[in-house]
């Protein structure tokens, strides 16, 4: 009996989609796990945790701080902060929808057009992310210069004179508004979109683009009917991995930005390193990764992908 | 209105390629303010051609310092990631155990969290504990954030090997161990490949986590950061330059050999 149950499997003819083979050693899988489990456990898990601690602790730094539920905390940050949190939100979300604009074309010609040319514009996509972002930000400082002709154009087509009434820009400058902020945030989240949308567009098959063209649709139609709905699992976790870390960023308000386009994470970095407020600065930071997880669960739901872990 | 139709036609390259241009715009104008001579000490204005600062990419202090550290937390938290991850990866794929879902929502959490976030719970961590910060809190911080990018990369590649090569390997009668090393190895190696190599550039490049949990300690990051308010330096655009060669070198040459595999086995 036993000889009989250890004999491997009947082989499918459609492996390799079923099922994990069960193992000799019940233990192993769990061995496998413990390092790195424990690590995150102690080093993401825990600190939450901790974090939740501090928030609703009171004291000051030289006399110590004591846990005294002082909930309150939370309200003073969310009543003092709100602009900013706002802000956080917005900024965000123009860089995403920036993003899905700019980055689907891009991904769409590398997936269907690119040909030969496909392997060096991935490279080109990738190695960016292996020179420091700091110093690229920084880059965009020259570009958006004041008088620079990338203003001076943007000036000479009135199109400064639009986004200044918007509220956009000020004046004939770029830099220090919120529009150089959407840029940067724009620009260093763009590959994080593009690489998804890449992976979902490479997965249709190029047949059903004729087939769609055999039954008489147009481009535009084809686009509409079958490869954008084939492609919403890359935009669903492009949208997200741009989204989430745009919207804790604070390099990009710090090096492009002024006092006026301080985003949340500049008043966390702030609180936490400088004035060195502790509860303030853990309880800012909770508000953000609660109100994150809420809007990304409804995102979720409402786009109807939820097996995208 | 043949120029419209044109545009018509190929407005997909056409846009796409205006993305591209906005993507490597930045490397541009790094490369080119590389042979800047500044006047001031902020390299934002373009005054003269020249290549001092290529002669001399270590003539400021502490640049080069916080560049060996970055590569050496880089290098370690690259290790550290890639093995732990890559058991998660094969403990994830490879069996079934209770809790199979509690661990993977574990792994995804740290990549859907901004990263201040991250970075402000474990300096409270750090700050309980009375740790030192410095070295030893960079590289347990970079592991962790690693991780997760490190067994959904070797996840990939691991769901979509046919379990049958090393059942047949098993029936050739190889232990479990030759079956590992000869088998299951080589053909997940291209995954923890690009899962290291996302490790190191995730690594090498992070700064808010670093920021939070680095102390005193000044990575080649939070030397670019620091050099913003006081005045960059043209060596830091040289490097930037020399980062983007070096990593479009690296990644062509190993399309090169992986072609040229190919075309052996073909």
């Amino acid at each position: 009996m036993a000889t009989l149950t250890e004999a491997p499997p009947p082989l499918s003819p459609t492996a390799p989609t079923g099922k994990p083979p069960r193992r000799r050693g019940r233990w192993t899988p769990y061995l496998l796990l413990l390092p790195g489990l424990l690590w995150l456990f102690v080093f993401f898990a825990l600190p939450m945790i901790y974090q939740a601690s501090t928030s609703v602790q009171t004291g000051s730094l030289e006399e110590g701080y004591k846990v005294t539920w002082h909930l309150a905390t939370y309200w003073d940050a969310l009543s003092e902060y709100w602009p900013q949190f706002l802000r956080s939100v917005l900024y965000a979300a123009a860089a995403t929808i920036l993003c899905l604009v700019l980055g689907y074309p891009l991904a769409y010609l590398i997936a269907f057009r690119a040909g030969r040319w496909r392997n060096l514009i991935m490279i080109l996509v990738i190695a960016p992310f292996f020179t420091s972002f700091l110093i690229r930000t920084l880059a965009w400082k020259t570009i958006l210069a004041d008088g620079g002709p990338v203003v001076g154009a943007l000036n000479t087509l009135h199109v400064l004179d639009v986004t200044s009434w918007l509220g956009w820009t000020a004046g004939d400058r770029v830099l220090a508004t919120p529009l150089a902020v959407v840029c940067g945030l724009t620009y260093n989240f763009l590959p994080f979109m593009i690489l998804p949308l890449y992976t979902s567009l490479e997965r249709i098959d190029g047949r059903l683009h004729e087939a769609a063209g055999d039954l008489y649709a147009r481009p535009v139609t084809t686009f509409r009917k079958v490869t954008f709905p084939l492609s919403m699992p890359g935009v669903v976790s492009g949208t997200l991995l741009t989204f989430i870390p745009a919207a804790g960023d604070y390099v990009n308000a710090e090096l492009l930005g002024s006092t006026d386009t301080r985003m949340i994470g500049n008043v966390i970095q702030t609180q936490f390193l400088r004035v060195l407020d502790y509860p303030t600065a853990a309880a800012l930071s909770f508000i953000l990764m609660a109100a994150i997880l809420l809007m990304v669960t409804f995102y979720i739901r409402r786009s109807g992908t939820e097996d995208l872990v | 209105m043949p120029l419209v139709n044109w545009l018509k036609r190929h407005f997909v390259v056409i846009a796409g390629l205006l993305t591209l241009a906005y993507l490597l715009l930045p490397n541009v104008v790094v490369t080119v303010f590389s042979f800047n001579k500044p006047k001031g000490r902020f390299n934002y204005e373009w005054q003269q051609f020249s290549t001092d600062a290529w002669k001399d990419p270590c003539g400021v202090s502490g640049l080069c310092g916080s560049l060996s550290l970055s590569l050496q937390i880089a290098v370690w938290a690259t290790l550290g990631a890639t093995a732990l991850g890559t058991m998660i990866a094969f403990a994830l794929v490879r069996y079934r155990f209770r809790a199979r879902g509690a661990v993977n929502s574990l792994i995804f959490l740290p990549m859907a969290m901004p990263e201040v976030v991250m970075a402000a719970s474990l300096l409270t961590l750090f700050l309980n504990l009375g740790a030192q910060l410095g070295f030893w809190t960079i590289l347990i911080a970079h592991i962790m954030f690693c991780l997760s990018f490190v067994v959904t990369a070797v996840k990939a590649r691991v769901m979509s090997m046919d379990p049958r090569l090393e059942q047949a390997a098993q029936d050739l009668y190889a232990g479990p161990a030759q079956t590992f090393l000869r088998v299951t190895l080589p053909i997940a190696a291209p995954g923890i490949a690009a899962g290291a190599l996302l490790a190191f550039a995730l690594s090498f490049d992070d700064f808010i986590i670093t920021n939070f949990n680095a102390g005193s300690t000044v990575t080649f990051p939070m030397f670019v950061w620091g050099s913003a308010q006081r005045g960059t330096p043209v060596q830091i655009n040289v490097i930037g330059t020399a980062m983007f060669l070096i990593a479009v070198l690296l990644v062509l040459t190993s399309m090169v050999i992986g072609n040229r595999r190919n075309r052996q086995k073909a």
